[in-house]
């Protein structure tokens, strides 16, 4: 990677920003909203990647993060009335809350033993969701459509059923946080998250505190997470259990893996991929989360480094 | 029932979980210990000793022992054939690599999970227990089988701790531990001790899933308890310590089977997942790992 | 001859169970000289400056830089003291680029500001950094070449270039030379002594040639302990130097 590319690169990203703008315009109904819940999926993809393929570190509690949005933001619309915007920041700043707990917690733990207890708190959070099903509804979850107010911006009104206001939303959140990981990665922050990937202790040895930067990518992830989850929960309104799921880790590390881990394209594209996939499957079979496991095991017998991964090798070094 | 025995039965309760828990955690921290891998799917391999067990008990129909005694044969066969498969499929295509193990083992789970679903369907099916017979404490009477379920748990970690430690193969399978270079140096067939490593500790598993079914019932999503337990106890036991292992074992077992019975099942697991925070806060090695400089 | 101590080992000592490694090792370096530090293989020489640039924490002992205690500090806050290591065993990125790999050490140096400095490193004045780095040691052509594709001397090269681009005080050096052609080790030589202009060298060497070249002051190293220090050619007439070695001399 080298910084000469700046040019190119900016030019890239924001042209897949812009066309996904413009694809609200031809897309019919069906994969209208389909591609609106991708662009959510797909900032968490993209949340997940900064950790996964920049940092190093793959975690299996994710979902954590991403229902903990879910939740701060449903339960605040649904028992408190609040307005998309605040439930929105309840969401984003619980998040950030519980990630900056966690990350205390593990920043010393690596490798495996920091994929167990990822995987295990996520679990204890799922958990915690049942065990209060009273307030959750637990598996059921709720919804909260008709409690959602429509948004109010200079006098006019936008609700959130309309399926413009859903796909715009989404493109939004996404768009800020595809460019805000870009923003990183070129960073001389994110220079350093590679570093940690490549050689922690060397990265050490360089000067870096290296704890300090894992603790911050794993912030951030998490926070983006947090931010799609608050999204999902208002443009698609149903809160549940489910998604605090061991599914719920397993999915974003599936599309960072398809799309191409450490390229900032690859968990969009992953993302959008396995959706239709498993659609796809899932008119055939009711065992369609087969898919789920066969395309992991051949895509790390074949093609480890994902799509854009491997297009990155062989044709354009400079993506980053 | 007064506190007392209730405790009692909580402690019973609490010792069962933790035999079986230290025969399926075992089988993990061998297959870390040896191969330095984690094998995601090792859950699916306890639910498949359970599936299986159900299988051979409804194909003997009216003899629950002697279709005990055929899930005890078949169940950890199958199963282990499954890992050696997986081994020379995959594993050894991927050089054992930590991190793509891990992406396919989970793959690995979702196949497994996901045939099961197709053969076996959704539902939770009960298995008749080999033998019935109760203990009739004074304050109340207990699953005879239950105790059975631990002794044989017990006799089984006991009968690999000899072979571990005294047969050749168990020799063979700690150099190849220590130092897997060396090992080869001296002659030792690391590849196929690895197949042979990553297959025992499936079958573990197995075997744990065959004892345990009668006391619960069989569905395809039972795997992922048994997993996050495992690892819960692998973790605090420090990763590939086998004597951690087992402490750590007894430890969660114990303390789940007790919380389990006297609060809720959920809380157990909420309240074992902050332990190993706690732990792991103050040494990141485990309690028995390696300490970080 | 008032000199300011820049370094300074009190009885540092570290033992790995029963094995004393580093025994009581009294060392002080005055700044700007050039010491070499050498000895027979097991002396301890890499594990005594794993003592001092912080990858391995003392079992016992004190050590102080510019008069301040730092036996306790971890190694990334004695890198922004000045003390800079390159290990013995090449460890630049492989997989990234020449110019990636100084930029992380050019942008550390940069970073001993606040917080916000520490956002607003320019990446013209990194790779200004990093043009000078690789210039000094001769590696301008290869900026753009992934790390790992570089033969192996070159690749010393670039892990010496990291460690200006740290503008250390005190560079630790430990085997630089092993792996190079003649030519290159002579040019390696001139290049330390540019490099002794601006800060402290610290060499663990075999190459005797090299040492006696460079060296302003050897210390010897066996079994853990300091067995003899001094000028060049105070060593080379030492008995206890030449027991130590019996008759080794450079091993190229």
């Amino acid at each position: 990677m080298t910084h000469n590319a700046t040019t190119k690169v900016l030019v890239l990203h924001l042209a897949i920003i812009v066309a996904l703008f413009l694809a609200q315009f031809v897309l019919g109904p069906y994969h209208h909203t389909n591609v609106a819940r991708i662009m959510v999926f797909g900032a968490f993809a993209v949340g997940y990647n900064v950790l996964l393929g920049y940092t190093g570190l793959m975690s299996l509690g994710h979902a954590m993060f991403f229902a903990t949005g879910l939740y701060g933001a449903g339960l605040t619309v649904y028992y408190f009335g609040f307005g998309a915007i605040e439930a929105f920041a309840v969401g984003v700043a619980a998040t950030f809350v519980v990630a900056a707990i966690f990350g205390l917690i593990v920043v010393r733990t690596a490798g495996v033993s920091f994929l167990i207890v990822s995987l295990m708190f996520a679990q204890a959070a799922f958990l915690t969701t049942l065990y209060f099903n009273r307030i959750t509804r637990g598996d059921e979850g709720f919804v909260i459509s008709s409690q959602l107010r429509p948004l109010e911006i200079a006098g006019a009104s936008f609700p959130f059923s309309d399926p413009s206001m859903k796909y715009n939303v989404a493109w939004l959140v996404f768009a800020v946080s595809f460019i805000a990981s870009v923003a990183l990665v070129r960073s001389p922050i994110g220079r350093i998250w590679i570093a940690i990937r490549e050689n922690e202790a060397r990265t050490r040895m360089l000067g870096y505190n290296t704890y300090k930067y894992k603790f911050l990518a794993l912030v951030i992830s998490a926070t983006i997470a947090g931010a799609a989850g608050a999204t999902y929960a208002l443009l698609f309104s149903y809160v549940g259990s489910t998604f605090a799921s061991i599914q719920y880790s397993i999915f974003p590390l599936l599309w960072t893996l398809v799309g191409g881990v450490g390229t900032i394209i690859g968990p969009l594209l992953g993302t959008g991929l396995m959706f239709y996939l498993i659609d796809i499957a899932s008119g055939l079979t009711e065992s369609h989360l087969f898919v789920v496991g066969a395309v992991l095991v051949v895509l790390i017998l074949w093609l480890p480094k994902g799509i854009m991964g491997g297009i990155r090798d062989r044709w354009l070094p400079w993506l980053p | 029932m007064d506190f007392g025995p209730y405790l009692f039965l909580a402690l019973l309760e609490g010792m069962v979980t933790a035999f079986v828990l230290a025969l399926t955690a075992l089988g993990l921290s061998l297959v870390f210990g040896v191969l330095r891998i984690v094998n995601i799917a090792h859950g699916e391999f306890f639910m498949l000793g359970a599936v299986l067990a159900w299988w051979s008990v409804s194909l003997v129909g009216d003899l629950p022992l002697v279709g005990f005694i055929l899930a005890l044969l078949i169940g950890p066969l199958i199963v282990g054939g499954i890992a050696i498969a997986t081994d020379w499929l995959i594993l050894r295509r991927i050089n054992y690599n930590p991190e793509s193990t891990i992406v396919a083992t989970i793959g690995l789970l979702y196949i497994i999970q996901q045939a099961v679903l197709t053969l076996y369907g959704p539902d939770a099916r009960p298995v008749p227990a080999p033998i019935y017979f109760r203990i009739d404490f004074p304050w109340f009477g207990y699953s005879g089988y239950k105790l059975i379920v631990a002794g044989m748990s017990g006799l089984l970690i006991l009968a690999s701790w000899i072979a571990l430690s005294r047969s050749k193969l168990g020799l063979y399978m700690r150099a190849t531990q220590l130092n897997e270079e060396m090992a080869q140096a001296f002659g030792v067939p690391v590849r196929r001790i690895y197949a042979l490593v990553f297959a025992v500790g499936a079958m573990f598993a197995a075997v744990a899933g065959v004892l345990v079914v009668p006391i619960r019932q069989a569905d395809y999503l039972m795997g992922l308890e048994p997993l996050l337990l495992s690892f819960i106890v692998v973790i605090i036991g420090g990763l590939g310590n086998l004597k951690g292992t087992l402490v750590a074992a007894f430890l969660i077992g114990l303390t789940d089977g007790i919380i389990s019975v006297m609060i809720s099942p959920t809380l157990a697991k909420i309240l074992a997942t902050l332990l190993v925070a706690l732990v792991l806060a103050v040494r990141p090695g485990g309690l028995f790992g390696e300490q970080e400089a | 001859m008032a000199a300011v101590t820049l370094l300074e080992t009190k009885q540092i000592s570290r033992s790995f169970g029963g094995l004393h490694a580093v025994r009581n090792v009294d060392l002080q370096l005055t700044p700007g000289e050039i010491r070499a530090v050498i000895g027979p293989n097991g002396a301890g020489k890499t594990t005594l400056v794993s003592l001092i640039s912080g990858r391995l924490p003392p079992t016992s002992g004190m050590i102080s830089f510019k008069g301040e205690d730092i036996t306790q500090l971890r190694s990334w806050s004695r890198v922004t003291r000045g003390i800079v290591y390159t290990f013995q065993v090449t460890s630049v990125y492989p997989n990234l680029s020449c110019y990636e790999n100084v930029a992380l050490a050019a942008q550390r140096g940069m970073m001993r500001g606040g917080w916000i400095e520490r956002l607003i490193v320019s990446e013209q004045r990194i790779a200004k950094r990093v043009e000078s780095a690789l210039g000094r040691v001769g590696l301008t052509s290869e900026i753009g070449r992934q790390a790992g594709e570089l033969p192996y001397g070159h690749q010393r090269l670039l892990e010496v270039a990291m460690g200006l681009a740290l503008e250390p005080e005190l560079l630790i050096m430990d085997e630089p030379t092993q792996g190079l052609a003649q030519h290159e080790i002579a040019e390696f030589c001139d290049l330390t002594r540019v490099i002794a202009k601006d800060a402290t060298v610290l060499l663990i060497e075999h190459n005797m040639s090299v040492v006696l070249e460079l060296a302003e002051r050897i210390t010897v190293m066996d079994k853990g302990e300091v067995i003899a220090e001094g000028t060049p050619a105070e060593i080379e007439q030492n008995s206890a130097v030449q027991r130590a070695y019996l008759g080794t001399d450079a091993a190229a």
